[in-house]
């Protein structure tokens, strides 16, 4: 029996990575004549057979555009295209599927919230507050608003353990601050922002907050109702879904309150060249033909997790992260970056003398892939003094044989460098 | 494990450890810097250019081993070269390190450079082993602008 099965026989026999690592295909092969040890997951998550089998069978069996025939064919592709948003609704706990809007993704759900929202509620002189953690997609929709708004980008200051300044925080909500956006875990370092509350604390001033939580939904439940986010955006592939889709929940009041972003068919009610009027939620929100099949693959994704015990696999991931934590602090060679007490499948670290995307060539030799460089988020490289770190990042298919891999590659490096 | 102690051999390893000509020469007339947004290295070579031949060149700058030991190496193989032959130089390492012919006899003419071999087997790295090259091609051009490798 290996070690990965007692640790799995820990947390009951509802998990097995084991087994679970076998939904994914692209798992299971060998890079540079080694077994693949897949930590990029804050990348990008590989995909089980049941998402690769619900696209494949869409365009095979039920390829249509929604919402327009009335053949057979293309209601079977809106039923399957709203059950997808149904799924999602349930998902995220939300109040009603008007509220789930499906865009490419997370990136471009900060961008409707900037250039919709942001624009009608953020004037000359008002600020908008994001955090040092943030991606870059999470900063520059913002800077955007700011700039053509002449408002001003406030950030919330981190330790450096990577953890945010609540006192600052609270500080930095003022009177001109008309929107709050923060990433629920960091994809660089990996902690987890204590959104709850932050939520609560503008709430008092009456500020939005949007919540990026690309990082979050792969590995913990998010429950948008108990958060009270105002906005929570996320991407469907680096939880397990395909590339392409992502989504926007939104509070049905500010979403019906705010102007379509995009203009095109599927978000009217009717046009003439007179006046046009806009279709109702989420439909306002979805101009054009909409990634059907990557929706219906979301949708497999979320039904997939259901199935396998979703908490049970966070704790997995957990577990993972801390043998992994453990396992490289002992080698001296090695420094943790992103220490914070709350954490979520992100390890970034940086070997002596050694720069990240040389440690990323020669892990990659011993079939380890892993992420190296400022993983798109160059104000918080900055603000740790450094120019790169290398970053493995869990899900709950890797076991503790990819950690003792990637150990094993952390000495090579140090070897080749010595 | 061979493939990698190619691209890292023992040359390279001591010029990313122990760079030089790291500083700018007291009579530089020229200045280019480079970026490679993928990792985030940035280089800036300084050169004394007199006439058509590059009396002294230096650099300032961080990067992987790979960039670090290959500007390195760069400043020591170009210094009292002409800007023609300092092109037809970039001309042979550009093919050592992207092509998968055999080098051939150019090789004899790279001399110590014929350690970057090992790059043409690591595709994503060819950018790292280039950055100083294209750094200084726009320095002898006089490009102010920031060179990027994207």
């Amino acid at each position: 029996m290996s070690p990965t099965r007692d640790l799995a026989q820990e947390h009951g026999p509802g998990f097995d990575a084991q087994r679970l690592r076998r939904d994914f295909p692209a798992l299971n092969q060998k890079l540079h004549g080694k077994p693949l040890v897949y930590l990029d997951n804050a990348a990008t998550s590989q995909k089980p057979q049941a998402v690769i089998d619900a696209v494949s069978r869409y365009y095979a069996e039920d390829n249509a555009n929604v919402h327009r025939g009335v053949h057979g064919l293309s209601e079977r592709a809106t039923r399957a295209y709203e059950d997808a948003r149904a799924k999602v609704r349930r998902f995220l706990n939300a109040g009603a599927v008007e509220e789930i809007i499906f865009v490419r993704g997370t990136t471009e759900a900060v961008n409707l919230v900037a250039s919709s929202y942001g624009r009608g509620h953020v004037g000359a002189g008002d600020e908008v507050l994001i955090t040092h953690l943030e991606h870059h997609s999470n900063i520059v929709p913002w800077q955007m608003l700011c700039e053509a708004q002449g408002a001003q980008l406030k950030v919330v200051p981190i330790n450096d353990a990577g953890e945010l300044d609540l006192a600052a925080y609270a500080e930095l909500l003022g009177p001109r601050t008309k929107m709050v956006a923060v990433g629920h875990v960091s994809n660089a370092l990996g902690t987890v922002n204590p959104v709850r509350q932050m939520i609560a604390l503008a709430h008092q001033r009456h500020v939005p907050v949007l919540v990026d939580g690309a990082q979050a939904v792969p590995h913990f439940r998010v429950d948008v109702v108990d958060l009270d986010a105002d906005f929570y955006a996320f991407s469907g592939h680096k939880m397990y879904a395909p590339t392409g889709i992502g989504v926007l929940y939104g509070k049905r009041a500010l979403l019906q309150a705010m102007p379509p972003w995009q203009g095109g068919g599927d978000m009217i009610a009717s046009v003439s060249f007179a006046k046009t009027t806009w279709n109702s939620l989420p439909y306002k929100f979805e101009a054009g033909t909409p990634h059907i099949a990557g929706a219906i693959g979301l949708g497999a994704a979320i039904d997939y997790l259901d199935e396998i015990d979703f908490a049970a696999a966070g704790a997995w991931e957990h577990e993972l992260l801390a043998l992994a934590t453990r396992r490289l602090a002992s080698i001296p060679e090695v420094r943790l970056i992103g220490t914070a007490a709350e954490k979520a499948g992100v390890l970034s670290f940086v070997i002596d003398g050694v720069h990240a995307h040389d440690v990323g060539t020669i892990l990659d030799r011993e079939g380890v892939a892993v992420r190296a460089g400022h993983h798109c988020a160059q104000p918080v490289m900055e603000r740790l003094g450094l120019a790169a770190t290398a970053r493995a990042s869990f899900a709950f298919y890797n076991t503790q044989d990819d950690v003792e891999a990637l150990v094993q590659g952390i000495h090579k490096v140090i070897e080749v460098f010595a | 494990m061979s493939e990698l102690r190619d691209l890292y051999q023992e040359v390279i390893l001591d010029h990313y450890k122990r760079p030089r000509n790291q500083r700018r020469p007291a009579g530089a007339n020229r200045d280019a810097q480079g970026h490679n947004p993928l990792c985030g290295d940035r280089v800036t070579i300084s050169i004394e250019l007199d006439g058509d031949r590059i009396k002294d060149v230096g650099f300032s700058g961080s990067g992987c081993a790979i960039s670090t030991a290959s500007t390195s190496m760069m400043t020591e193989a170009i210094k009292g070269k002409t800007v023609k032959e300092v092109e037809a130089l970039f001309a042979r390492f550009h093919h050592l390190v992207t092509s998968s012919d055999d080098p051939g006899p150019d090789v004899e003419a790279l001399d110590k450079l014929a350690v970057f071999q090992g790059v043409r087997e690591f595709p994503v790295r060819v950018k790292c082993a280039t950055l100083a090259w294209h750094t200084l091609r726009a320095a002898l051009e006089a490009k102010p602008d920031l060179i990027s490798t994207e």
